[in-house]
């Protein structure tokens, strides 16, 4: 049974709260676990869920979501099953993102890679290796299977640079808060309030913050600034513990209202 | 046949900016600055200045009659890269990338490295023009380079032990892009070889090229003619492009890049991704790689620090594709022992990286027979490699 695949820029959008997107690496701790945990967190409450397909080289990661990307692969995670159970987690009907290095799907083949996730009802994908520059023919091919590409901004990014990336996105754009990896941090950056406002300056789409994004109380700061808060690795930590991560995402998802 | 790339940050199909948005104006910003600094004579002058004094340039071409008389009789020359100060032809690149860090006032500078060579450079570097430095080197070269570790303590360099996947190279490029992504603004990144996103392999290539256009020239002025052959070894692929590049119009002069075979391709053990990888995206740039069916990289096999790396700069793979280069692999047995044998013949102990083209050379040489000419850049000298070479068994006596 194939449903009608969720529109992202509708899920994301802020109506007085803050939507929160939660983020869990396909295959970590490992293949049955991952779903188990995918399927709880579908149904925790968050407004989308951001699948991450292991690659053995990702630049843009931090400590924990590099070693839950190790793990998956150790375990024998690939591609094609990471789509897979993406697919099972989209039947509980949540919009779901994938988020990847761009050298897994030219492997894949880009055409197929977009057929399959569109098959597997998927939303959107984030390939944060990809600047928009270099984003065709593989966005052509995403767009053609009706999949949100969605492109990111960065406190380093220029203001004619940011109208480009705004332009080629859809779905949602995601701001960069901090300039680094992910990885959970205690304070949100300075500068994040102006950034955010800048941005959406220049985009209709919902705005989503992410990158070291992980406690209540930013859950609070960001309210009113972004329309949706992206948490990664502090959830990825708890997972890799062992730990449930529902008390967490409800304690967020507490602060998002 | 236009080789005057890139086109757009291309050679071919291959380069490119595959690097997070928090880079791309870093990268905007070094392009620019390079531009502008080579057209200023005064930085040319500068650079001019540090590569004769600092640098020890020209370096020697030296005529190894001995291994040629070994090798059945032909010609071969050494560039002598290894006579360069710190020991290798890294600190080319090192000494134009901190002129250029200075010129965009960061403070300080980053680096990755394998053998340990361009850590050394790099330390090198920022040591004289007051930077502040961090280099990134994985558990197991640290192991292998240890003196190489040394000397960049000693330098006031940072040595940054990188333990995630193999803890080789591949891993500390990883780590120092990603030191680059949250210090962008303080910090330049030089990369040590022709690898890595636009402007990087073009840059690293202009500042490399001084080994083959003073090669050519000397060549020129000894023998009145230029080379049959002109032999470098090839990871990332620096000392490589930089002999090559002067001799790419040359249509009657043969180049070969090495590889690292490892323990031999069939075995999977080795390092030879123009040989035996097919295209894919590393650390910013689409280029020959080497990768499982599912777009992994795979871990890789070299006796050699400086030649294990699964991928390779992405001007190597369009030459490769118009065969104006041809790529050889040749395994850790046979650089060891062309190592030893221009130790013994020669009394120069050659890094176990041109220990590869020295192999190659010696197979060529048995082709051309006597009167064959044949170039090899000799890219750096072999203290670092001594018990690595000690560890293959016994040099005999």
């Amino acid at each position: 049974m194939k449903t009608e695949t969720a529109r992202l820029d509708q899920a994301l959008r802020a109506s007085g709260d803050l939507k929160l997107v939660a983020y869990m690496m396909a295959g970590h701790p490992n293949k049955k676990k991952s779903l188990e945990v995918g399927k709880k967190l579908a149904t925790s409450g968050i407004a989308a869920l951001e699948i991450g397909i292991p690659f053995s080289d990702p630049l843009a990661d931090g400590p924990v979501i590099q070693h839950a990307g190790q793990m998956a692969l150790e375990h024998g995670m690939t591609v094609g099953a990471s789509l897979e159970l993406a697919a099972a987690i989209a039947r509980e009907g949540i919009p779901i993102v994938l988020m990847t290095y761009i050298n897994p799907i030219l492997s894949h083949d880009p055409r197929r890679f977009a057929a399959e996730a569109a098959q597997a009802g998927v939303s959107g994908i984030i390939i944060p290796d990809l600047p928009v520059e270099e984003s065709e023919p593989v966005a052509g091919w995403l767009r053609s299977a009706s999949l949100d590409t969605v492109f990111m901004v960065s406190p380093t990014t220029s203001p004619a640079r940011m109208a480009s990336i705004c332009e080629h996105s859809s779905g949602f754009v995601y701001c960069v808060t901090v300039t680094g990896i992910t990885g959970a941090r205690h304070e949100l950056p300075s500068g994040m309030k102006d950034l955010l406002e800048e941005v959406k300056k220049h985009t209709d789409l919902p705005v989503a913050a992410g990158f070291g994004i992980s406690r209540p109380e930013h859950m609070k700061a960001l309210r009113g600034n972004a329309d949706a808060a992206v948490v990664g690795s502090a959830i990825v930590s708890e997972i890799d513990k062992g730990e449930d991560p529902i008390p967490l995402v409800k304690g967020l998802l507490k602060a998002c209202r | 046949m236009n080789l005057k790339h890139p086109v757009r940050g291309r050679f071919g199909a291959y380069g490119g900016q595959y690097v997070p948005e928090t880079l791309m104006t870093a990268l905007d910003e070094l392009e620019g600055v390079w531009h502008e600094a080579k057209a200023d004579a005064q930085f040319q002058l500068e650079l001019a200045g540090y590569r004769h004094a600092f640098i020890g340039r020209p370096t020697p071409l030296y005529a190894a009659t001995r291994l040629g008389a070994h090798f059945g009789g032909a010609h071969i020359h050494l560039k002598r890269e290894d006579l360069c100060h710190t020991g290798a032809h890294k600190l080319n690149n090192a000494v134009g990338q901190a002129l250029l860090a200075i010129r965009m006032r960061k403070p300080r500078v980053i680096a990755e490295t394998g053998a340990g060579q361009h850590g050394v450079a790099v330390a090198t570097v920022a040591a004289r023009f007051g930077l502040e430095c961090a280099i990134y080197m994985g558990t197991e070269d640290m192991r292998r380079q240890s003196m190489n570790v040394r000397r960049m303590k000693l330098l006031g360099a940072e040595v940054k032990e990188v333990t995630s996947g193999t803890k080789t190279l591949k891993d500390a490029t990883s780590e120092a892009i990603r030191d680059w992504v949250t210090n962008v603004g303080t910090t330049h990144y030089i990369i040590g070889s022709v690898v890595g996103p636009h402007p990087y392999p073009e840059m690293v290539r202009d500042l490399q090229r001084v080994i083959g256009d003073e090669a050519r020239d000397q060549y020129l002025s000894v023998d009145g003619k230029l080379p049959d052959v002109v032999v470098a070894c090839v990871g990332g692929g620096s000392n490589a492009i930089g002999i090559f590049t002067a001799f790419l119009d040359d249509k009657d002069v043969s180049l070969v890049g090495v590889e690292a075979a490892g323990s031999g391709i069939k075995s999977g053990k080795h390092a030879a991704s123009l040989v035996a990888g097919r295209p894919g995206v590393l650390h910013g740039s689409y280029s020959y790689l080497l990768q499982d069916g599912d777009g992994q990289v795979l871990n890789t096999h070299s006796i050699s620090a400086g030649l294990d790396y699964p991928g390779v700069g992405p001007e190597h793979s369009f030459l490769r594709d118009l065969e104006r280069v041809d790529y050889v692999a040749v395994s850790d047995k046979d650089a060891v022992a062309a190592f030893k044998l221009c130790t013994r013949l020669e009394g120069i102990m050659p890094a176990l990286e041109p220990s590869h083209a020295l192999h190659q050379a010696g197979v060529i040489a048995r082709e051309l027979g006597p009167g064959g000419r044949i170039l090899v850049c000799l890219s750096g000298r072999g203290d670092k490699d001594m018990d690595s070479v000690e560890a293959q068994g016994e040099v005999e006596n």
